[in-house]
């Protein structure tokens, strides 16, 4: 299919994608959730007529502004490197993921810069009414951008709802519902969205805390943190019950990548889950020693995440590498060699019909179809390449749950302490409160590295490996594109925060 | 209901409205013409922040317009997108260079410790209102005179050119083309300021704009139009699907779509019309004659491309390579998906119009910018 492996170019097309992808969430978290914030404060003002509610609502809308901006222009990347760096993926599978793109912009695009435009510059043009509802409309719109984005990432996790046809060389699409309601774009959809709600209500609660650790603007802060902090509460427990599906799902569709997030090398039944541990980074495929170098395991957990009983397999990365025929796992290496067969017979076919030999390409077709189901695996190398990298998806996995358990709890002690009157005096937990964004951006991000590096290597879960997605472009072509990306989004990214950092110090308009 | 279309009508259907939004996208690049006249038409900061002001309220509709664009091709001409995107890189990246500084110089040119100050986040505007509309000039150009990539029999594609795309730029053709669309711009822009300001001296200066900017997009024009009736295309047998090269093959087109000819024509004469209405009879609404006439003249030029068996995304290197609305279209079954999806772009347009009528009831002046709190206004 493709003449040689460029690797050095597809892991800078990795990179930059990474690159893109991992600032582009620095801003869209705060946009998902900072858009509800500013509808629930605006709704409180229209409701109450109190002024200090429009205040606010104004304040963050300020901040909403800039970060919405870069947003924007980080974005706008995302959908064209599909095309710039990706072009065999954009063919392969652009009959069914380039729907949601286009729906996203139909539906919900529109939606966020229309209203935008009324939510900022409309106070004095609109009606009161109708400028809160375009504050409801960009909350609505931004989170179903979100929503198409994610069945298309959902589906690259899980395909489903549709065929390869042998002649185009491309999959292509049977059920638009299938695509958009399987299991897993769903639970990427609310997991992703109830964790910028999360981020979002963190951002509000630390530069609340700043200006109580300043003692300036206390109503708006102590406001400001009472309506965050039951958002970000409601937010918390939503997001640690999509992930716990998501986990679930992860076990039954992507378990390669359950298995590295676990660094779980031996299959077993009632596997423990390692919740604090160092690995042993020398742990290669095959090898059987113990992964860990220290851990702290919780008997059976692992097994009732994954399969909701305490004494079902999990299998490890060594059983789906090489196969495990006792407990059913037809391993990486059985289903390399199936498609060796069917790259081999998807040319064969195709050579066949092009010099017009019927008999030829019907037998090649036949058995092409026999062992369609393994094509990607046909364009791995080795059997190992199909684990993805275990120490970072580890970590990630780590950090992300860990600090996740920790948010709802901060939360908690915020709204008691400020529903008591007393949270401008626990300087301690103000500090926490700053310093709770900067962790909020390590879970996010975490959580995402997670979900993208675990899959590796596919672009599509089991049909196309990252090295065929490809575009055909020379390394130094793409890493030439990554450094003029980095720079250009990190001078934008330290005019972004320092705008944010002033607009912070001003603070609200004056009374 | 839709189920029932052939493939072919389809096909149709979303190349007319691939057209439409992109013709919706040159309508409203009337903000990457304002942005280009920002140095030129003011004399003074607060004129400078108006007219910023006034643009600022509609940038990111035209932007959201682009990234429908993109979306649609990929949704329904997935193989275009492949091609184009992967092949002509370079052309491609720089374009959405200048769009990413596009997006963050509205909201960033007036505030406080903005890092870069408030002249570079002028000239990122600027940037992307000559160089981004030139280049996209060029990368459309290549629909008519071709590019240079082979696709092998998985439809991967691989460019011949090592400008990877950027080599469109130095046709005449492609070049005409791109420059026409940066006076264009400015012509749209100017006269939507003309429109949108209650300020009557921006508002004479724009109406002459309008038409001096005319005058320099005309050669360019007279250039575009004259090769496009006198050059060769690229013809499909719709028999074999085999491409070649036919004489005059563009102006048969228009000839044998009489509707197109129309619409060229008429377009043609609102963009020049509501340039004339607007210098010489004072007239502040010439945008609402160019401005459609615009739409008019962009989807006479893309129908021009893709039908009467013509291929629309040609190469020059292996003229069977080249894309065609049939080879290069989704499959029946996302067409038709997509096209109940694009039942919703009435709705869509009756919301954006109805917003835009209340935004705009009162037109904007210098004292609407110096009264808005210092958030509420770029």
């Amino acid at each position: 299919m493709i003449e040689s492996f460029d690797l050095s170019m597809v892991n800078w097309a990795r990179a930059q994608f990474a690159l893109t992808a991992m600032y582009h969430w620095i801003f869209v978290p705060l946009t998902l959730g900072l858009s509800f914030l500013l509808a629930f404060f605006e709704t409180l003002y229209v409701r109450t007529g109190n002024e200090e509610w429009k205040r606010i609502t104004k304040f963050w809308m300020a901040l909403f502004g800039v970060n919405f901006a870069i947003g924007v222009a980080t974005g706008i990347i995302l959908e064209f490197e599909f095309g710039t760096n990706w072009s065999n993926y954009s063919w392969m599978v652009g009959d069914i993921f380039g729907a949601p793109l286009a729906a996203e912009g139909i539906f919900a695009f529109f939606i966020e810069a229309t209203f935008f435009a009324v939510m900022f510059f409309g106070w004095n043009r609109v009606s009161k009414r109708f400028h809160l509802v375009s504050t409801w409309m960009v909350a609505i719109g931004s989170n179903l951008s979100a929503l198409w984005i994610l069945v298309a990432n959902g589906w690259m996790q899980f395909p489903v709802g549709m065929a390869f046809n042998p002649d185009s060389a491309r999959f292509e699409m049977q059920s638009f519902f299938e695509v958009l309601l399987s299991p897993v774009a769903i639970s990427k959809f609310t997991h992703a969205t109830s964790s910028g709600f999360q981020l979002a209500s963190l951002f509000v609660v630390a530069v609340s805390s700043w200006f109580l650790l300043r003692k300036r603007h206390q109503e708006m802060a102590k406001k400001s943190i009472v309506v965050a902090s039951v958002f970000g509460l409601m937010a918390s427990i939503f997001v640690a019950f999509t992930g716990d599906e998501a986990a679930y799902t992860v076990a039954q569709k992507q378990p390669m990548k359950l298995a590295a997030i676990e660094g779980l090398y031996q299959g077993d039944t009632n596997c423990a889950l390692c919740a604090v541990g160092i690995l042993n980074t020398d742990q290669k495929p095959g090898d059987t020693g113990d992964p860990y170098l220290f851990a702290i395991k919780l008997p059976g957990a692992l097994s009732f995440l994954a399969t909701r009983t305490f004494d079902g397999f999990v299998p490890g990365i060594n059983d789906l590498v090489y196969g495990n025929a006792e407990q059913g796992v037809i391993g990486v290496t059985e289903k390399l060699a199936s498609g060796r067969i069917a790259v081999e017979q998807l040319a064969l076919y195709k050579g066949a019909r092009k010099q017009g030999n019927a008999l030829v390409a019907e037998t090649a077709l036949a058995e092409f179809k026999r062992h369609e189901g393994n094509l990607g695996y046909g364009y791995l190398q080795t059997p190992e390449e199909a684990v993805p990298p275990v120490a970072l998806s580890f970590y990630s996995f780590r950090l992300m749950v860990g600090l996740g358990t920790f948010f709802p709890i901060l939360f908690i002690l915020m709204l008691v302490f400020t529903l008591r009157d007393t949270l401008e005096n626990k300087r301690w937990l103000l500090g926490i409160g700053v310093i709770s964004i900067f962790l909020g951006y390590i879970a996010s991000e975490a959580g995402w590295i997670v979900a993208e590096v675990g899959r590796q290597p596919w672009a599509i879960q089991g049909l196309l490996p990252v090295g065929v997605a490809r575009s055909n472009l020379t390394s130094a072509t793409v890493a030439g594109t990554f450094f003029m990306f980095l720079f250009l989004f990190t001078v934008l990214l330290v005019a972004e925060i320092r705008i944010m950092l002033k607009q912070i110090a001003i603070g609200p308009e004056e009374k | 209901m839709i189920g029932s279309l052939e493939l072919t009508q389809l096909q149709q259907i979303w190349w007319i409205i691939a057209s439409l939004v992109g013709a919706l996208f040159i309508f409203m690049t009337f903000v990457q013409g304002g942005q280009t006249l920002l140095f030129t038409l003011t004399s003074s900061e607060d004129e400078k922040s108006l007219v910023i002001n006034s643009l600022g309220r509609k940038w990111e509709l035209t932007f959201t317009t682009l990234v429908l664009f993109g979306g649609a091709l990929f949704a329904a001409f997935p193989l275009f997108y492949a091609t184009s995107f992967g092949g002509a890189y370079w052309v491609w990246v720089l374009i959405l260079f200048t769009f990413i500084i596009q997006a963050v110089s509205y909201e960033y040119r007036k505030k406080p410790n903005n890092f870069l100050g408030a002249r570079t986040y002028e000239i990122f505007l600027f940037i992307n209102g000559s160089v981004g509309l030139l280049l996209i000039g060029a990368a459309v150009g290549t629909f008519f005179t071709g590019s240079n990539f082979l696709l092998n029999d998985y439809n991967f594609v691989k460019w011949q050119h090592p400008l990877r795309g950027l080599e469109a730029a130095f046709n005449l053709f492609n070049i005409s083309l791109g420059l026409f669309l940066v006076f264009h711009a400015r012509v749209l822009g100017a006269l939507y300021l003309a429109n949108n300001l209650n300020h009557v001296d921006l508002v004479s200066r724009s109406q002459r704009a309008a038409f001096n900017n005319l005058l320099c997009a005309l050669p360019f024009l007279l250039i575009v139009l004259g090769s496009l009736v006198t050059m060769d295309g690229y013809a499909v047998d719709p028999a074999t699907g085999a491409v070649f090269m036919e004489p005059g093959k563009y102006l048969g087109n228009l000839l044998a779509l009489p509707l197109n000819l129309i619409l060229l024509l008429a377009g043609l004469v609102l963009v020049v019309g509501g340039v004339f209405l607007a210098r010489f009879k004072g007239s502040t609404r010439g945008i609402w004659l160019s401005g459609p006439g615009t739409v008019l003249v962009v989807l006479a030029l893309l129908f021009l491309a893709g039908f009467n068996d013509t291929a629309f995304y040609p190469s020059k290197v292996d003229l069977q390579s080249s894309l065609t609305i049939h080879n290069a279209s989704s499959t029946h079954y996302t067409l038709t998906v997509m096209t109940y999806i694009a039942l919703a772009v009435p709705f869509v347009l009756a919301y954006i119009s109805h917003v835009w009528r209340s935004m705009d009831a009162g037109k904007m002046s210098l004292e609407d910018v110096k009264q808005e709190g210092h958030n509420e206004i770029y």
